[in-house]
């Protein structure tokens, strides 16, 4: 199947990679803003599944284009908590490396 | 048509006067509360009256016979269309009967309480438990189907036991309490389970249906047997167990001589006149089942009430705690009851044994709550329950004398006292029935008026103890219930009351028989001649008689062993191999598992909880991979 010249795996293949580097920057970035960016990675990288599915599989339909609009809208409410919720970290703690923030266990 | 529903009032001014007096009754003065709470029952004994009147004089019979009448009836529980519990207001003859005496030795009571409860402690609750037990009892004898007498049967039994145990500072009267009420609880698992017996059967639980043709065929037809028994006879045998506990039958009737303990009042009330008979009440109601039935539960209901009066009134005579001696009697008395139920029939002359059944128990109600009222104002009196503390009160209660000397000449059935009549009845009902109950009966005859004149003579005759102070009569409002009670006593036996009350509700005429009645009267009076040369003066006649019966009258004494043969079969056989075993059963079975599987949950938290970092990236970590280990295996192993 083929649409545009380029074919369903070849974006598969990029929003996998995508999400991987999401994962990896989450875990190994000590930083919260590069956390949360790692999240719009993964985030984004779900969006280009969900477009690249919809054009090639239902292309009469468009289901997936507003899933993705939807994902983006609430991307962006996330963003916007997290940004709040990493302000009061750093007027706590003075920065903002996650490994500081360890008091919330047993 | 005459509209009955004003006979509601009759169940919501007690239950009225008890909520008042329970919830706001330490606010009153304790005057105050007595006298509403007495108010009430006079209202209710005088729609009572009227009721009864309306009933048996103004309304028209049909074709001779009363009708019976639903006069309310309220959904109470509603579980399908088939299965509706009901409370409501049933009018028949035996029904109106009961109001009658309820409520008139209700209001007696509550009167005679306002003199005798002065300055105790708690009168107030005193007077709203009455109120409660007058609702109750009121309650189970109107009620339009067995489920609703039920739950007021259980509801008296609270209020006994709440009455019993008035005085709870005292060991022995919450002993009592206890013993009443778990004794009664348990006769009544068997009355419930030959109710839902028989409802089972015949689909309702409908007085009107289940004692008419109809509920009458589909209970003589059930073919089911069960240990070689129709289950008929089953169903109205465990029936008649709870009335038998309710109405302290042998060998159930060990809670009877304790309930003594309450103050006296309420054993007029409760353990003389009215609960104790609901029995009586119960067998009656369902007598035409009975009758056609279950002939042969009749036939232990009458062996039952007649070994009971026997029992009974045999320790009654070697009592010494005059209130005791009086339960005993009741016991007796309520055996004559049974015992007339028992031998009947069913049906105009055949059906005798009904109607003094229930003559006996209208007029024993009378005379018998006349004696506890006396004997309570003995005891106001001499502040004592025990005859040797007494003797030679007649100089110095004059009015107390004179009623509790009708009241013993009414038990004895001396002519033409009311005892007279209805005890003459149920004779002549044995007669014609069962010539050996016939002949326990005219012994029990003797013996009750030899016992109950042993009592007068002892506590108004005899030699006088040495008293801390002279005794003195009751004030007027104890007197005046008394009064009341002995002029019952001498006139209620005149009623018509074969026109009144009959197994079909077909009025019939009954005459004296004389050979039956005149035997009966001569024994009586034996019965009081012994006790007149034996307890007239002191004298040491009774300790030979006691001394040459020896180890006889101590087992009598000591009611034939029979609580402590409860005391063993309870303490020794079921608490050690039943109550233990299962004890431990629980103690370490049931509660070891719910132990053990908290124990083992505390154990591995404390063993995992270090794992619990705080690194939020440690926990991705963990998640990704467990993700990704679940992704294989649902893509590689499912």
């Amino acid at each position: 199947m083929e649409r545009y010249g380029i074919p369903l795996d070849h974006f598969l293949i990029v929003s996998t990679i995508m999400f991987f580097i999401g994962i990896y920057g989450f875990i190994v970035r000590k930083n919260l803003i590069t956390m949360l960016m790692s999240i719009e990675l993964i985030l984004n990288s779900v969006n280009i599944n969900f477009v690249a599915f919809n054009s090639y599989l239902f292309p009469e339909n468009m289901h997936g284009y507003f899933f993705a609009l939807i994902v983006v809208a609430i991307a962006a409410a996330e963003a916007s908590v997290a940004i709040a919720l990493i302000i009061n970290i750093y007027r706590r703690f003075s920065n903002i490396e996650v490994e500081n923030i360890d008091e919330m266990k047993y | 048509m005459i509209n009955f529903s004003y006979t509601v009032w009759i169940l919501l001014i007690p239950i009225f006067m008890f909520l008042l007096l329970g919830l706001l009754g330490m606010k009153f003065k304790p005057l105050l509360s007595g006298v509403l709470g007495t108010l009430g029952l006079g209202v209710v004994m005088v729609l009572s009256y009227f009721a009864a009147y309306q009933y048996f004089f103004e309304l028209p019979r049909l074709n001779d016979t009363y009708q019976q009448i639903v006069a309310a009836n309220y959904t109470w529980l509603r579980f399908s269309d088939a299965l509706q519990i009901k409370m409501g207001v049933f009018i028949d003859p035996i029904s109106v009967m009961m109001l009658v005496v309820v409520s008139t030795v209700s209001f007696m009571v509550n009167l005679y309480s306002i003199g005798y409860m002065k300055g105790e402690k708690g009168f107030q609750r005193f007077f709203a438990f009455l109120s409660l037990f007058t609702f109750s009892m009121l309650g189970l004898v109107v009620a339009t189907n067995i489920f609703q007498m039920y739950v007021f049967w259980e509801l008296v039994g609270v209020s006994s036991f709440l009455l019993i145990g008035f005085y709870y500072e005292r060991p022995s009267a919450v002993a009592a309490s206890k013993k009443a009420f778990i004794v009664t609880r348990f006769a009544d698992l068997g009355f419930l389970i030959g109710i839902l017996l028989l409802s089972f059967y015949t689909k309702t639980f409908d007085f009107l249906s289940l004692t008419g043709p109809q509920g009458i065929e589909i209970t003589r037809n059930l073919t089911q047997t069960f240990m070689g028994m129709s289950v008929a006879t089953w169903a109205l045998l465990l029936i008649f167990m709870g009335g038998a506990g309710k109405s302290a039958m042998f060998p159930l009737h060990i809670w009877l001589p304790d309930a003594m303990e309450g103050p006296t009042p309420v054993s007029a009330l409760i353990h003389a006149a009215t609960m104790v008979v609901a029995g009586v009440f119960l067998v009656a109601r369902l007598f035409p089942l009975y009758s056609f039935a279950a002939p042969d539960a009749l036939t232990v209901v009458s062996y039952v009430g007649g070994f009971t009066s026997l029992f009974a009134a045999v320790i009654a005579c070697t009592q010494f705690d005059i209130k005791r001696v009086l339960a005993f009697s009741t016991l007796s008395q309520i055996g004559y009851m049974m015992l007339a139920l028992g031998v009947s029939g069913y049906g105009g002359e055949k059906g005798l044994g009904y109607m003094a059944s229930m003559f006996h128990l209208f007029t024993h109600a009378m005379f018998k709550a006349l004696l506890f009222l006396g004997a309570g104002s003995i005891i106001h009196a001499v502040h004592s329950n025990y005859m040797y503390d007494m003797g030679g009160l007649r100089k110095y209660l004059k009015i107390t004398h004179w009623t509790f000397l009708i009241a013993c000449l009414t038990i004895a059935g001396l002519f033409p006292l009311s005892g007279f009549w209805s005890k003459d009845e149920i004779l002549v009902a044995a007669y014609n029935h069962n010539k050996l109950l016939f002949w326990i009966e005219y012994l029990v005859a003797g013996l009750t008026a030899f016992y109950m004149f042993r009592l007068y003579f002892r506590v108004f005759w005899n030699k006088e103890p040495h008293y801390h102070h002279t005794p003195h009569e009751s004030p007027l409002v104890m007197t005046i219930p008394l009064m009341f009670l002995a002029l019952a006593s001498i006139f209620a036996g005149f009623l018509p009351f074969s026109h009144m009350v009959s197994s079909d509700r077909l009025p019939f005429a009954t005459e004296t028989n004389l050979t039956v009645a005149i035997p009966s009267v001569a024994i009586g009076l034996l019965g009081i001649l012994i006790a007149f040369l034996l307890y007239k003066k002191d004298n040491n006649t009774v300790e030979k008689i006691v001394k040459g019966l020896g180890g006889v009258y101590k087992t009598i004494y000591n009611k034939f062993y029979i609580d402590e043969v409860y005391l063993f079969v309870t303490k020794k056989i079921i608490f050690n191999l039943i109550s233990r075993p299962v004890a431990w059963f629980d103690r370490h079975v049931v509660d070891g598992t719910m132990n053990g599987i908290a124990g083992i949950t505390v154990l591995t938290s404390r063993k995992i909880k270090g794992s619990q970092s705080g690194q939020l990236q440690h926990y991705a970590f963990f998640f990704v991979l467990g993700a990704i280990v679940f992704a294989l295996i649902f893509i590689y192993l499912w």
